[in-house]
């Protein structure tokens, strides 16, 4: 077989039907463009988020008091007092796998500086808490162990806190603001981290000696939480789990009671955003999958009428000397032809696309090189698969009836 | 006269159409020796289709011997006769049945893209030839669409020489044109049959016979009447005396 006689056959016969092929090209190109688009968002998407978690700290593990029944009555685990300050130092000193650990207490209220107020609350903290939630100073100190000890009323507060207290002045280090009555001298500023993924502002925050929030504010000997961080990531399971027995020893949980804590980590928040991001990539690329599906049955059904059409034409190159894997590879070149070129359109206006919405929109797109791979595969496939029958139906025609067709 | 280039021996073929069985050719035997000009006649539902088909290696008699160029043609599969058509036969038509727009000399490559043997530069070289052969040097690049019907033909005959075939077909060559351009076709196979070319000439037109080497004759599935023409007209002479009004 004369491939490239062929080859030349088949492209001939294409650029004698421009519009045409191109208008069955754009099945498959919209549906290419469709599935790298759809990918590229879904990619984005899961990539952003999981950034976002790691920002966050992406070894974080959380104690939170869990829930318990009086009398039948489930109680909200916020009003739990489970978590006590001796728990917080058993686990300090005990635990083999964290790299640091801090409980949390918070108390909420107005802030007060002079004239501007601002209501937002103060998290009380020990020295570990920046890095473990991945804070960093910008300007002036964290406050110290010794701070701890004697519940300093000292803070580190956030930009948005300096923003709405201090308008008039860039460095409220040595400032004191007060806080329900308790006055409390602004040690550091905390750098920017602006909104999270949920919408929630990083930067309203004030940081205190987690003593001084419970003593002199809340005036209490449980926390809201700990937050306790692995030393890697994949240590964090084997550090949930040493937090847990400690916690149970020191709660004297006996066997087959249930926790009365709950432990959280970042681990299974980012395994859940990813099994949803999954989901939706998934969900996407069926979509632009079916399109692409609707596109290649757009390339049968014309490959049909162009065979039909073309009948004639056939019975003339089957009497001078075409046989019938000529023709039908004649018209399986073209099917393909139709679909790579397509394809090859498709991939340039979906990157396009992507591209577009990266730096016009500024949506998070991640063009993944195998979503490229993958549609340019299945456009060929496609090609093959939906030329193959059009194609065989040619190259079974009768020369005699095909050249006597009108 | 030379060798044998077509060899029928009792050719049968049965057309089995709903219940019935029609016998198209009930028994047919002739040779056509190189270089003859040979016209077949017959009016319609006289075999002469089936016949053409046959000899064209379209068609497979149900019984029979059939040799083209010395080769048995009667087991050969689909495929085989489709590259014995590429090498032996070249096919003329009554509506030419050139591909739309598509130039003259690609019209006549046509076969030899077929022909795996034969390179591109080979191809247009052998295209160009047969086009100056048939007096279309100066349309080599015009489509088809911008030829008239004797030009078209032309290009149809240009295309049954290209392959250097062992014998031309033609199905009512003439069918679809005026008189004049038809004495101009006539003209021109005469003059393929002068260079040695051996021409079979299918046709319900009993005119032509004057102007052929021999004719064969057929009626229901027989052969009638098989007699070399002593008085060959010339086209040449017969297209002298045709009205020039009729000329477009």
């Amino acid at each position: 077989m004369n491939w490239t006689n062929l080859f030349k056959i088949s492209l001939k016969a294409l650029s004698n039907n421009k519009m045409r092929a191109f208008l069955t090209m754009l099945g498959i190109i919209i549906g290419v463009a469709a599935v790298i688009t759809m990918i590229a968002l879904g990619q984005g998407t899961k990539q952003s988020i999981q950034k976002e978690i790691s920002d966050m700290g992406s070894n974080i593990i959380m104690v939170h008091p869990g829930g318990d029944r009086r009398g039948g009555v489930r109680m909200d685990p916020s009003e739990m007092q489970t978590l006590k300050v001796q728990n917080y130092e058993a686990l300090k000193d005990e635990c083999m796998f964290l790299a640091g650990i801090s409980p949390y207490a918070t108390a909420s209220g107005q802030l007060v500086c002079g004239n501007n107020n601002y209501p937002s609350s103060v998290t009380g903290t020990d020295i570990d808490y920046i890095t473990i939630r991945q804070l960093s100073i910008e300007d002036g100190s964290m406050f110290t162990e010794a701070d701890i000890r004697s519940s300093a009323k000292v803070c580190v507060i956030g930009k948005t806190i300096v923003d709405n207290l201090f308008p008039d002045t860039d460095d409220p280090i040595g400032k004191v603001i007060r806080f329900n009555q308790v006055p409390l001298k602004v040690i550091g500023v905390l750098e920017s981290k602006g909104y999270n993924s949920m919408g929630m502002d990083q930067d309203d925050i004030v940081l205190a000696p987690y003593t001084t929030v419970m003593k002199r504010m809340l005036a209490v000997t449980h926390f809201n939480g700990i937050f306790a961080s692995a030393i890697t990531e994949d240590m964090t399971v084997l550090a949930t789990e040493e937090i847990r027995t400690i916690l149970r020893r020191e709660h004297r949980l006996k066997d087959g009671e249930e926790d009365d804590f709950m432990i959280r980590s970042q681990q299974e928040l980012s395994d859940m955003m990813d099994m949803t991001t999954n989901l939706l990539t998934t969900l996407l690329a069926c979509i632009a999958g079916i399109s692409l599906l609707v596109g290649g049955i757009g390339i049968m059904n014309i490959m049909y009428v162009s065979v039909t059409e073309r009948t004639k034409e056939i019975g003339l190159r089957m009497s001078v000397g075409a046989r019938g894997i000529d023709i039908m590879t004649q018209f399986l070149i073209e099917a393909v032809l139709i679909s790579v070129t397509g394809g090859i359109i498709g991939i340039i206006l979906g990157c396009s696309a992507c591209m577009a919405m990266k730096f016009l929109a500024h949506w998070p797109v991640y063009i993944m090189m195998s979503s490229v791979i993958l549609s340019f595969t299945v456009c060929t496939v496609i090609g093959i698969f939906f030329g193959w029958y059009p194609a065989r139906k040619a190259a079974n025609l009768d020369p005699i009836d095909a050249l006597r067709y009108e | 006269m030379g060798k044998y280039v077509i060899e029928l021996k009792d050719i049968r073929r049965d057309f089995i159409v709903g219940d019935e069985t029609v016998h198209a050719l009930r028994g047919v035997s002739f040779a056509i020796s190189e270089g003859e000009f040979v016209t077949i006649m017959g009016t319609s539902g006289s075999g002469k289709s089936t016949l053409l088909n046959i000899l064209g290696c379209l068609d497979t008699p149900s019984s029979g011997e059939y040799l083209l160029d010395g080769i048995p043609v009667k087991s050969m599969s689909k495929s085989q006769r489709a590259i014995l058509r590429n090498r032996k036969i070249g096919f003329v038509f009554q509506n030419y049945n050139l591909l739309a727009k598509t130039t003259a000399a690609e019209n006549v490559e046509l076969p030899l893209m077929y022909n795996p043997d034969i390179g591109s530069s080979e191809r247009r070289r052998r295209a160009e030839e047969a086009l100056i052969a048939v007096g279309l040097e100066d349309r080599m690049e015009h489509k088809s669409n911008q030829m008239s019907g004797g030009q078209m033909q032309r290009v149809a005959i240009a295309r049954a020489l290209v392959n250097n075939p062992a014998v031309i077909l033609a199905d009512e060559a003439t069918g679809n044109l005026d008189t004049r351009t038809s004495y101009e076709i006539l003209m021109l196979f005469q003059k393929l049959h002068r260079e040695g070319r051996t021409i079979i000439f299918v046709t319900h037109n009993p005119d032509i016979s004057n102007y052929s080497s021999r004719n064969i004759r057929l009626r229901d599935g027989h052969i009638i009447e098989d007699a070399v023409n002593g008085n060959v007209l010339s086209a040449e002479e017969t297209y002298r005396t045709l009205p020039k009004d009729e000329d477009d």
